[in-house]
């Protein structure tokens, strides 16, 4: 018995700092991101760091503001979230309440393994056939600009935002839909007049998450982006929050590398702002 | 009393197992008519059919006419959606949308194409006094319909069937998961709106079917066993399995 209890014990023991290893990373991070943020942004001053429009790291005379990557993240995620929640919303439905079962597992082996593709190759077919077909259609001298980032974005949280939103709409209890049904209402509109209000949390989060991936993603967008410090606009090559940071950090030095841990940093509040705003909705749904 | 639905020669299949075996019987309007059984026998299976909720599972398949205001329900021509509109339907378990009190009532008529707020209004009110819960929901129809009692609940899930204008009321046991009091109510109800709606319930609560039923009918392993008036089917049953069965011997 004793023995038993001794090893109960040690069991638990174990499991509790294998948590706290995952605790103490974030808080590591955390405080390495705040600590190594802070002195840029104090040299350079708030708002000239935040609201300046030129980044010239490496000029004879240095600025570094930047309002263009925090512009270019912002609508970056937004131009991904309108092309995107409208598609993978409707794929959702389809989905879980019309697709027949065979149709429904072949997309959703598909959506999975859109989700397992690696964001280097999503930046290497960006790169190979968007880009270059964007430069033919639009008649612009590069292709690689906001509009091609946004439309990999969009693709990259399609995966998230279907499966999401597919496990809200099919928790949605049968009991509701029957009652709407047996009113008279046809199957579509029981669907978007009962069904999707019932699971609407569930769906804001699978909108939110879709946000945080988005404004997360380096890789891909650096490869179709053209990661040219410019304030954005739709066909002219841009630089976001991450790719600032991947594509300075291996040869700065000095207040730039230090300016380069501020901007992380900010894109690091932007995600905590994001995270809380999904733990909101996710309790929503559970309640 | 003319007849308002009629079986003829129903038989239903979920896959291989046969559900229901040539069932005959005629619903005459305005009247309780009660289904009696032991569970999984059948009851709610042929309620089903009579307003074809039974189309929602894919595997059914079925066999033989039911005909309602002499038109078989069947039949390729049918509008399925306008038909569940005539012929409402009250489940076992109670269950209200999650939205307030009056989007729940509201939701059949604007389904069906009324936008007009003054009309709204009136169905609604209309509808919870038809089914005597108005006085108590009055003051907060802008409330979630999730947060009334069950009894409540059930009640209006009966207001909403109304809101439609059905002809005809299918309940699927509907007082099973009620405590006794608000199944007394809406027994009473049940016997009140029967003076402008035909009603079909199904309960496994024999005192309920005497209580309020014109005609029963009593399901035994898929098969219409009898059928008469409640009154003579209790007292002088003409079927064996009929008598063994309200008397208790099994069930």
């Amino acid at each position: 018995m004793k023995k038993n209890k001794m090893i109960e014990r040690a069991i638990h023991g174990v499991f509790l700092i294998l948590g706290l290893l995952t605790v103490g990373c974030v808080l590591l991070i955390t405080i390495y991101l705040v600590i190594s943020g802070i002195p840029a942004i104090t040299e350079i001053g708030l708002f000239d760091f935040l609201f300046g429009t030129e980044w010239a790291s490496t000029a004879a005379e240095p600025s570094y503001g930047i309002l263009p990557f925090i512009l270019t993240s912002v609508y970056g995620t937004a131009g991904a979230i309108i092309i995107g929640v409208p598609i993978g919303f409707f794929t959702a439905v389809y989905l879980s309440k019309l697709a027949n079962s065979k149709v429904k597992a072949f997309m959703e082996g598909a959506v999975s393994l859109l989700a397992g593709i690696p964001s280097v190759v999503y930046g290497l077919v960006g790169m190979l056939v968007l880009v270059p077909a964007v430069r033919e259609i639009f008649d612009i001298p590069d292709g690689a600009s906001l509009f091609s980032a946004i439309i990999v974005l969009a693709i990259m949280i399609l995966p998230s935002i279907i499966k999401v939103s597919m496990t809200a709409l099919e928790a949605v209890p049968k009991e509701y839909e029957d009652a709407s049904l047996a009113l008279g209402a046809t199957p579509v509109e029981t669907y978007f007049r009962v069904s999707v209000p019932a699971a609407k949390s569930g769906i804001a989060a699978a909108v939110v998450l879709g946000v945080g991936r988005a404004i997360g993603e380096a890789m891909a967008v650096m490869m179709v982006s053209g990661n040219v410090p410019n304030i954005p606009s739709l066909f002219q090559s841009v630089r976001f929050l991450t790719t600032a940071v991947a594509s300075e950090m291996s040869y700065s030095s000095g207040l730039q590398q230090q300016a380069l841990f501020s901007i992380a940093l900010v894109l690091f509040l932007f995600i905590m702002l994001i995270n809380a705003t999904l733990n909101f909705f996710l309790k929503k749904e559970k309640d | 009393m003319s007849d308002i639905m009629t079986a003829k020669d129903l038989n239903l299949w979920y896959d291989q197992t046969q559900a229901l075996k040539n069932v005959n019987i005629t619903i005459p309007e305005k009247s309780i008519t009660a289904f009696i059984g032991p569970s999984g026998y059948g009851k709610s299976t042929f309620l089903k059919t009579l307003n074809r909720m039974n189309d929602l599972i894919p595997t059914v398949k079925i066999k033989g006419e039911v005909c309602y205001n002499g038109q078989n329900i069947y039949d390729s021509s049918v509008d399925v959606n306008e038909l569940r509109r005539e012929i409402g339907m009250v489940f076992q378990k109670p269950n209200p949308f999650p939205m307030s009190i009056y989007d729940n009532i509201a939701y059949g008529p604007r389904t069906h194409g009324i936008k007009s707020k003054v009309k709204l209004d009136e169905i609604v009110e209309q509808s919870l006094r038809d089914a005597a819960i108005w006085d108590e929901v009055k003051d907060r129809l802008k409330k979630n319909a999730l947060g009334m009692s069950g009894g409540q609940q059930q009640r209006l899930c009966i207001a909403r069937a109304l809101a439609v204008k059905p002809k005809i009321l299918l309940m699927d046991e509907p007082t099973s998961a009620l405590d006794p009091i608000s199944t007394s109510r809406i027994e009473e109800l049940a016997i009140e709106l029967k003076k402008s709606y035909t009603i079909v319930i199904v309960t496994h609560n024999m005192q309920q079917a005497v209580r309020i039923s014109d005609n029963t009918a009593f399901f035994l392993l898929g098969e219409l066993i009898e059928y008469g008036e409640t009154e003579k089917l209790f007292s002088q049953p003409v079927d064996k399995r009929t008598e063994d069965y309200i008397t208790g011997r099994f069930g």
